[in-house]
């Protein structure tokens, strides 16, 4: 690993102006620590993708397992897409640099690196759409801004595509909605014809559609693991659960991202989830064939993604159920919400969802058939069917990362802060610039949470870091709170390098907190085991 | 980099000597008066038909607005009609505000740091410069573009005149002065220095991106130098371009300054130039599939004319790789 240089130091060097050479004539930086480690053969092969010429290489070394016709590959999956998308079209013609995306980047933020600026990036791509399909490009070839496709062309696209991610913050901005995370994702389709993938991404991939989740966490361990939480809950609340797992008749199928199950600060949250099932006495059911609610596909191909999301709705077909409530998770709601219904719908199991307790029906989720957790926690909270004790949450002065694909593509965003705002007496919003739709992603989104590249990682999470520690100083916020399993995943090592106060978490988990479960004993810790904090000493606080 | 703009300051420059010279020097009014208009308008017309064409036929297989506000989900959170529609009306509303009023444009905001409370911070500053250069250059432009509509009708419709009315209202010097050719040369002017000025800018502009408004100064300048300082036969100019609107072309006897047939000639090459250039942005601004769908794909489902059948991992086939497993956990299966 490349040493990081302390944060002050990071953060003083970064430069904006642009080098001296042009950025066609710049040649990426591929050396240690900038690129992400790419796929092993096997992952390619079990998904049956296109694979390099060699097992083992990096992206370091100078020649590149390439096929013979590598550039014919190219040239025909570009036109394929291009007959596919008309956003792809469009936002190859249109762009007329005029530069209001470019430093909403949060990579060009924390780099400076002139090709994070989104126009640039989206440009490694559109020069050779002009060499390769416009008139005018093949005409005046270097004049027009085309670039014909060569090996060098092939490494940037690998850095810098790899350097984005697919947060679609740029698109906000955009005068014609410019979005380079589908840029980005057209390009790593094409990248992946020629078996350019990285590990990261296509391991958990690959593992999802063996074992149903990322993590290849086989059915029995998925079980134990579950089973595990619930012996903390018992300790912690004195209620004993036992969740079902893949039982047929159950009314709603529950799915969440696997990290929940993995790792923490997830686990809490699906501690908190499991609690609420529990005291609304909802019949609902985990499955282990479906366990993965995340989709890395998304950050492969189309087809990838497709081939991932088709557990959800088979499961909830065959197990029969009405409904399916989704965990906290960014880039699966992306999936769920824009591409479900369209890649593997019409659906044809259960009916429209209804909320058991409360009755409000989803007319939202209609056709999809599936319904975000915290719409679904929002309306119980709403209709008063918690019984609710914020106070003990108030070790925590919290504020939310709004994640980029619930936020940008979605739309989600009072639902979880009325859950918050129910559940913890101790709310802040951080700085408007980097909240909703303007929201800052955290840096490692689409697959780019790799330990390799870790520099680039909290560079790139920078600017949420930054609004992180302006809310930590002013009010002493110590609790990022999110939706999101990728976040809490990344949002970990970031705090811990730019404000080391502060610790993350699901938004349920605060819910498991403060829900006050029929029955349950006198609680002196938090879901983390952590003593509850006095209440004397809270009121002496304020 | 340097190259891009002398490029296109070259090319603009050497149109402008090629069509003076032409008409002054060998007397081919009828060429550059008559010929160039009309083969410009035809590849114009063709060429911009096309692209929007093949646009509007390629498929948009999912339908992935960029939400800029609260989705509609339960009756009692107040949904944001325009940045996250969920009806027609509602992406009618946001097109409009887009393209009337560029609102995206609006929202820019620049990046900067600065040392506070001990440690650097990051700020967010909101900069309205682009977003007026634009507007105020589109507004002019296509006022102008209204304006000289008496050129090419008899008797002029009354919202011409106007326009052009309200455009000279400024009242200065005789004949008055139009505010719209004012305005489209001094914006044209500024987006062109901030291009050249703002260092991460220039890095990224093309000589795509300084010949159109190089062309489009050109044409601002020639304008304003006929209406003010170069004595141009009004009546003569508008017989020729009824002629060409009525497809009885005829160059007018007594001849016109050569300055408006350069005029002319820019205003063609800019106009058979839209279809291969980033100027199609006029015709893309409608058809952006993260702008122009609703965001209601959980409960209207949205086709994919292409979707074709996948092969997945099924449940039996799970079920084969882990049943002793699954038995053994006392999780249930299908096969025994
Ligand atoms: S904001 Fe849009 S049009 Fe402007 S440079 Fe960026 S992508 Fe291009
Ligand atoms: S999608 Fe996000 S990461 Fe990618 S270029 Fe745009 S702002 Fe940067």
């Amino acid at each position: 690993m490349v040493d990081t240089p302390k944060p002050e130091e990071l953060i003083k060097n970064i430069d904006h102006t642009p080098p001296e050479t042009p950025w066609e004539e710049t040649v990426p930086d591929i050396s240690p620590g900038n690129f992400c480690y790419p796929t092993k053969k096997k992952n390619l092969e079990y998904l049956s993708m296109p694979t390099t010429t060699v097992d083992e290489w990096s992206p370091a070394d100078e020649e590149w397992p390439l096929p013979d016709n590598w550039q014919q590959i190219v040239h025909d999956g570009f036109k394929d897409l291009l007959g596919k998308y008309r956003s792809l079209k469009i936002f190859m013609d249109t762009c007329v640099r005029c530069g209001a995306c470019a430093d909403k980047c949060h990579f060009f933020i924390g780099t400076g690196d002139p090709k994070n600026m989104p126009v640039l990036r989206a440009e490694l791509l559109r020069s050779v759409y002009r060499n390769d399909f416009t008139r005018v490009g093949k005409i005046l070839k270097k004049i027009a801004g085309a670039r014909p496709l060569t090996k060098e062309v092939i490494k940037e696209w690998f850095t810098y595509f790899y350097q984005c991610t697919e947060c679609r913050r740029c698109s906000v901005y955009c005068p014609y909605g410019i979005d380079t995370a589908e840029v980005t994702m057209m390009a790593r389709e094409l990248l992946s014809l020629l078996g350019l993938n990285i590990n990261w991404i296509l391991e958990p991939a690959a593992n999802c559609f063996r074992t149903g989740n990322h993590l290849g966490i086989q059915p029995h361990a998925f079980k134990e693991m579950i089973e595990f939480f619930c012996d903390d809950i018992e300790e912690i609340t004195g209620k004993k659960i036992e969740p079902s797992f893949n039982r047929k008749g159950a009314e709603i199928l529950f799915i969440t991202p696997s990290g929940d199950a993995f790792a923490d600060p997830g686990t809490y949250a699906m501690m908190g989830y499991i609690m609420l099932f529990e005291h609304i006495g909802l019949d609902y059911t985990l499955s282990t064939y479906a366990s993965e609610g995340g989709n890395f596909g998304l950050f492969t191909s189309s087809e990838m993604m497709k081939r991932l999301n088709a557990k959800m709705y088979a499961e909830a077909k065959r197990l029969g159920v009405k409904w399916i409530l989704g965990g906290e998770c960014g880039h699966m709601w992306r999936v769920i919400h824009q591409y479900m219904d369209t890649m593997n719908g019409p659906v044809d199991f259960g009916e429209v969802p209804v909320n058991p307790i409360t009755g409000t029906r989803f007319d939202n989720a209609l056709s999809t058939r599936m319904v975000h957790i915290t719409e679904f926690t929002a309306d119980l909270i709403r209709h008063n069917k918690l019984k609710l004790d914020p106070g003990r949450n108030d070790m925590y002065k919290v504020t939310y990362h709004d994640s980029c694909n619930p936020a940008r593509a979605m739309g989600l965003f009072d639902e979880p802060r009325h859950v918050l705002k129910a559940v913890c007496n101790q709310f802040y919003e951080m700085p408007e610039n980097t909240i909703r739709e303007q929201t800052f992603c955290c840096g490692s989104g689409s697959g780019l949470n790799t330990e390799e590249i870790m520099e680039l990682r909290l560079r790139g999470g920078l600017p949420r870091a930054n609004a992180v520690r302006y809310v930590h100083e002013k009010f002493g916020v110590n609790m990022l709170s999110c939706v999101c399993a990728i976040d809490r995943a990344a949002l970990p090592p970031l705090m811990e390098y730019w404000v080391p106060e502060v610790d993350v978490c699901g938004v349920h988990e605060l819910v498991g907190n403060a829900l006050v479960m029929d029955g349950e004993i006198e609680r002196t810790t938090n879901l983390r085991f952590e003593p509850l904090t006095d209440e004397t000493e809270v009121e002496a606080d304020v | 980099m340097n190259a891009a703009y002398l490029y296109s300051l070259i090319a603009v420059v050497a149109l402008g000597l090629i069509s003076y010279a032409g008409v002054a020097v060998a007397g081919l009014e009828g060429f550059f008066g008559i010929f160039i208009p009309y083969v410009a308008l035809i590849v114009f017309v063709v060429g911009f038909a096309s692209r929007i064409i093949d646009w509007g036929k390629t498929p948009v297989p999912f339908r992935i607005p960029t939400t800029s506000g609260q989705q509609k989900s339960l009756p009692w959170i107040k949904h944001d009609r325009f940045d996250s529609p969920y009806s027609t009306f509602g992406v009618i509303g946001r097109m409009a505000l887009e393209i009337l009023l560029f609102r995206s444009l609006f929202k820019n905001n620049r990046v900067g740091f600065s040392d506070g409370g001990g440690y650097q911070k990051i700020y967010y500053k909101w900069v309205v410069w682009l977003w007026l250069f634009a507007i105020l250059f589109h507004y002019a432009f296509l006022v102008t573009v209204v304006r000289h509509l008496r050129f090419f009708t008899e008797p002029v419709p009354f919202f011409v005149e106007m326009l052009s009315t309200v455009d000279g209202i400024m009242q200065v010097g005789a004949p008055g002065m139009f505010l719209s050719g004012v305005v489209l040369l001094a914006m044209a002017s500024l987006l062109l220095v901030r291009r050249i000025a703002l260092p991460k800018l220039k890095y990224m502009s093309l000589a795509a991106d300084y010949f159109p408004l190089l062309l489009i100064i050109g044409i601002a300048i020639t304008g304003i130098l006929m209406r003010h300082f170069v004595k141009v036969d009004v009546g003569a100019v508008k017989e020729l371009t009824m002629g060409l609107a009525t497809f009885r072309p005829s160059i007018p006897e007594g001849g016109i300054s050569a300055v408006f047939y350069v005029h002319l000639f820019f205003v063609s090459i800019l106009l058979a130039y839209i279809p291969f250039s980033k100027l199609m942005h006029m015709g893309g601004v409608f058809l952006s599939p993260t702008r122009n769908l609703p965001n209601n794909s959980r409960s209207v489902r949205h086709v994919n004319p292409w979707n074709y059948p996948v092969k997945t991992h099924t449940y039996e086939e799970y079920e084969d790789d882990f049943r002793e497993k699954m038995k053994e956990a006392g999780l249930p299966v299908e096969k025994e």
